[in-house]
């Protein structure tokens, strides 16, 4: 029925201009798997695989033991070694190296007359993030060894330990958390930018007068203009979840049909932001830009590149305006966690509040041009 | 000479009268280095976690407060860890502290620990690692205090780690994440930006209707690239300005580095803009072929965020590719180091043969444009 009548006819052919040929129909769901692909792979906040200059003055068996420990560990696998002290500075420096683990000359002497000793560790802070991880991995191979050397004086159980669980993903793997972000990111991508652009093409080319002035109510047009992209962004979302759950083997513990029922809530959110830059924008490079300066923020301050948890209170409350924000919450929350409808929905109802807030303003707009 | 004077005047009056053009010059810089200098912050700062306390004993309470008393965790106190779990389902929490009700027997038995159990949120992997480190911080805490207090004699650790962050001794992410976006706005305005300038002509036909006039191909190229090349520089100088002065982001390298290294990531950028608005028939086309091969890449494959060094060996090649890699490098440096000339050499070559690579694919694919 829906498919009948005016706004029947509107939709048919906004579908049709979509996914008409082949090479059209590539560029809606080509660079998105491509994207899935490299970005779930590259957006990891692990780190892995880290270069790292000994200075070890030490000939005692201590210096050797610690050299090896660094040596054997999985995680540091590209070991510099250098033997004079102003060797040290360029590697960090032209970031051969992001640490530097420096073991003074007395280092077995004064462990063997059981004096205390230090071990310097010098850390580039170019990149903050990793160096402070990497800085965690070196403390407790080297706390580890002063431990052993301790308990071999006297045997002292501690009298609590910590026992550490992680529910929904047991062994932190990142791709738990990317791929299932990314269901959201890249099909509020492609609503986003199918919707922003429509409007000013049909504006740029001049048939948007011609829709104008043929017997479609604004209205009409509006919605002939979100129903097609709502059903690419929903099916652009369940492509993605499909790789996620088939190609990457991502759990999925919550329901399927509240799955599609938060797409639905967020791509109409995502386009009702499309459509309201498009109402607003003269051409398409207006459009695109608009919706550039739109998405940068919206998926910076989306919980995906830092927590949202992290940012300062006061914009902790801006970013809940946020559609992208929502929407990985439930997202997330539908793949790992099995959340329930009254978490999806409070949740989703802010997307359905600024969908419905931008697609009024984009049809408002659309009829105010009309005069 | 003066043909090209005059292509490139045109396109900065139409720069002008199209606001957006400045909006992405300007606005949008001022918007990145907002959401770098404020929003995205990759250190935890406090975490809310819910304390389950299945018993009152004076220990299990003293642990608890010292758990209340961390500046780095958030807590919330609990008497079974069924009041907790929907919230962390919900997110609301990142983590639950169980203190078990055999936890006074076992401490007081002496021979074995008690065991505290620790349920962190693995859906936010980067958190939940956070939490757990906030929480073994705190009962080492705990349990050396309660030696102290009970007259023990401490076992001090015979090795002292002294660590030293160089170039950024506060760990601000912001020292690193402000020079990383100006990457990215580089690619906007480059990119972005050029290959929809030159990809309207096309679809308006003006292309044609210039390439019959005298002007040669060269000029016309030159014409569109002078004026966005321009605008990415003016767009330098407010990012450096802002950061510099606004967020305090040290500036170590010296000014004419500077001008190299952006005036090289220009040449790329816009050579990759042109190559996009040769290769596309139409803006849609432009754009997506734009945040897919520029946009994305400089945020994700760019080591600005995401640690190149930890990622699989295919894409970690494939990073290599992208000029803004070694742009981020050489930005990073020049604002925290200071004039590394070894590192920066390195990027600056790179740059070029990226630069050489796309500038031969166009003069190739320009020539054949008019036929297809």
């Amino acid at each position: 029925m829906i498919f009948k009548g005016r706004i029947g006819a509107l939709i048919v052919k906004e579908l049709l201009t979509l996914l008409r040929d082949p090479k059209s129909r590539f560029l809606l769901f080509g660079p998105p798997i491509l994207q899935l692909f490299v970005f779930s792979f590259a957006a990891t906040l692990e780190v892995k695989n880290v270069s790292l200059v000994i200075y070890n003055q030490d000939q005692g068996r201590h210096g050797h033991e610690i050299v090896h420990r660094f040596a054997g560990s999985p995680t540091f696998n590209d070991l510099h070694f250098v033997y004079e002290e102003y060797e040290v500075n360029p590697v960090i420096d032209e970031q051969k190296a992001i640490a530097a683990v420096l073991i003074p000359r007395d280092f077995s002497r004064n462990i063997e007359a059981g004096n205390k000793t230090n071990i310097q560790v010098i850390l580039d802070g170019r990149r903050s993030n990793a160096t402070q991880i990497v800085n965690g991995y070196i403390g407790r191979i080297i706390s580890t060894y002063s431990q052993e050397l301790l308990s071999l004086e006297k045997s002292i159980a501690p009298v609590a330990v910590a026992v550490n669980r992680n529910w929904f993903n047991e062994n932190l793997l990142y791709l738990w958390f990317t791929v299932p972000s990314l269901v959201g990111i890249l099909a509020a991508l492609i609503a986003l930018m199918i919707t922003a652009l429509s409007v000013a093409r049909e504006r740029e080319m001049g048939t948007f007068d011609q829709l104008l002035v043929s017997p479609l109510l604004p209205y009409e047009i509006l919605i002939g203009k979100t129903v097609p992209a709502v059903m690419i962004g929903l099916m652009e979302g369940l492509l993605i979840f499909t790789m996620g759950r088939v190609a990457f083997g991502i759990p999925f513990t919550g329901s399927f049909i509240l799955l599609v029922l938060a797409i639905l809530a967020f791509v109409m959110s995502m386009v009702g932001v499309g459509l309201f830059i498009s109402s607003i924008s003269k051409t398409q490079q207006q459009a695109i830009l608009g919706a550039f300066i739109f998405l940068v923020p919206a998926i910076a301050l989306s919980g995906y590149a830092a927590p949202v948890e992290n940012m300062p209170v006061w914009l902790q409350k801006v970013v809940s305006i946020n559609p992208v924000k929502h929407f990985l919450i439930t997202v997330k929350g539908l793949f790992l966690k099995d959340m329930s409808l009254g978490d999806v929905w409070s949740n989703s109802w802010p997307l359905l509040v600024i969908g419905t807030f931008t697609l009024s303003m984009a049809g408002w707009f659309f009829s105010r041009r009309l005069e | 000479m003066r043909r090209l004077g005059a292509l490139v005047r045109k396109e900065f009056i139409q720069m002008v009268r199209d606001p957006s053009a400045i909006l992405i010059a300007v606005v949008l810089p001022l918007i990145l280095l907002f959401i770098f200098g404020y929003g995205v912050n990759l250190d935890s700062n406090t975490v809310r976690v819910g304390v389950v306390l299945e018993d009152h004993t004076t220990d299990m309470e003293s642990l608890a407060t010292s758990f209340k008393n961390s500046r780095f965790l958030n807590v919330r106190m609990g008497l079974d860890r069924r009041e907790f779990e929907d919230d962390l389902v919900a997110g609301h929490i990142r983590g639950i502290v169980v203190i078990p009700r055999n936890f006074a027997v076992l401490t007081a038995r002496g021979k074995t620990s008690a065991p505290v159990q620790v349920i962190a949120d693995g859906s936010e992997p980067n958190t939940a690692s956070f939490v757990q480190g906030y929480v073994q911080g705190v009962m080492d805490n705990w349990l050396l205090h309660r030696l102290e207090d009970q007259g023990a004699e401490l076992p001090t650790p015979m090795i002292d780690i002294a660590a030293r962050f160089w170039y950024n001794p506060e760990l601000k992410s912001r020292n690193f994440l402000i020079p990383g976006s100006i990457a990215i706005i580089m690619t906007l305005i480059g990119t972005l930006l050029t290959a929809l300038v030159i990809a309207r002509e096309w679809e308006r036909g003006t292309m044609e209707t210039m390439m019959t006039t005298p002007v040669t191909h060269a000029e016309i190229i030159l014409g569109k690239l002078i004026p966005y090349f321009i605008l990415g520089l003016a767009s330098m100088a407010i990012c450096w300005g802002v950061g510099v002065f606004y967020y305090d982001v040290p500036f170590r390298g010296s000014f004419y580095v500077l001008f190299i290294v952006t005036a090289l990531f220009l040449i790329c950028a816009l050579g990759q803009g042109l190559l996009i608005s040769t290769l596309a028939k139409d803006q849609f086309v432009a754009a997506q072929g734009a945040i897919v091969s520029a946009y994305l890449p400089a945020f994700m494959l760019s080591g600005f965020i995401f640690e190149i060094s930890s990622m699989p060996a295919p894409i970690k090649a494939l990073t290599h590719i992208f000029a803004a890699r070694y742009f981020v490098t050489s930005l990073q440096t020049l604002f925290l180091v200071g004039d590394i000339w070894p590192l920066l050499l390195k990027c600056m070559m790179s740059m070029i043969i990226i630069a050489c690579v796309f500038y031969t694919l166009i003069a190739r694919k320009t020539s054949s444009r008019l036929d297809g």
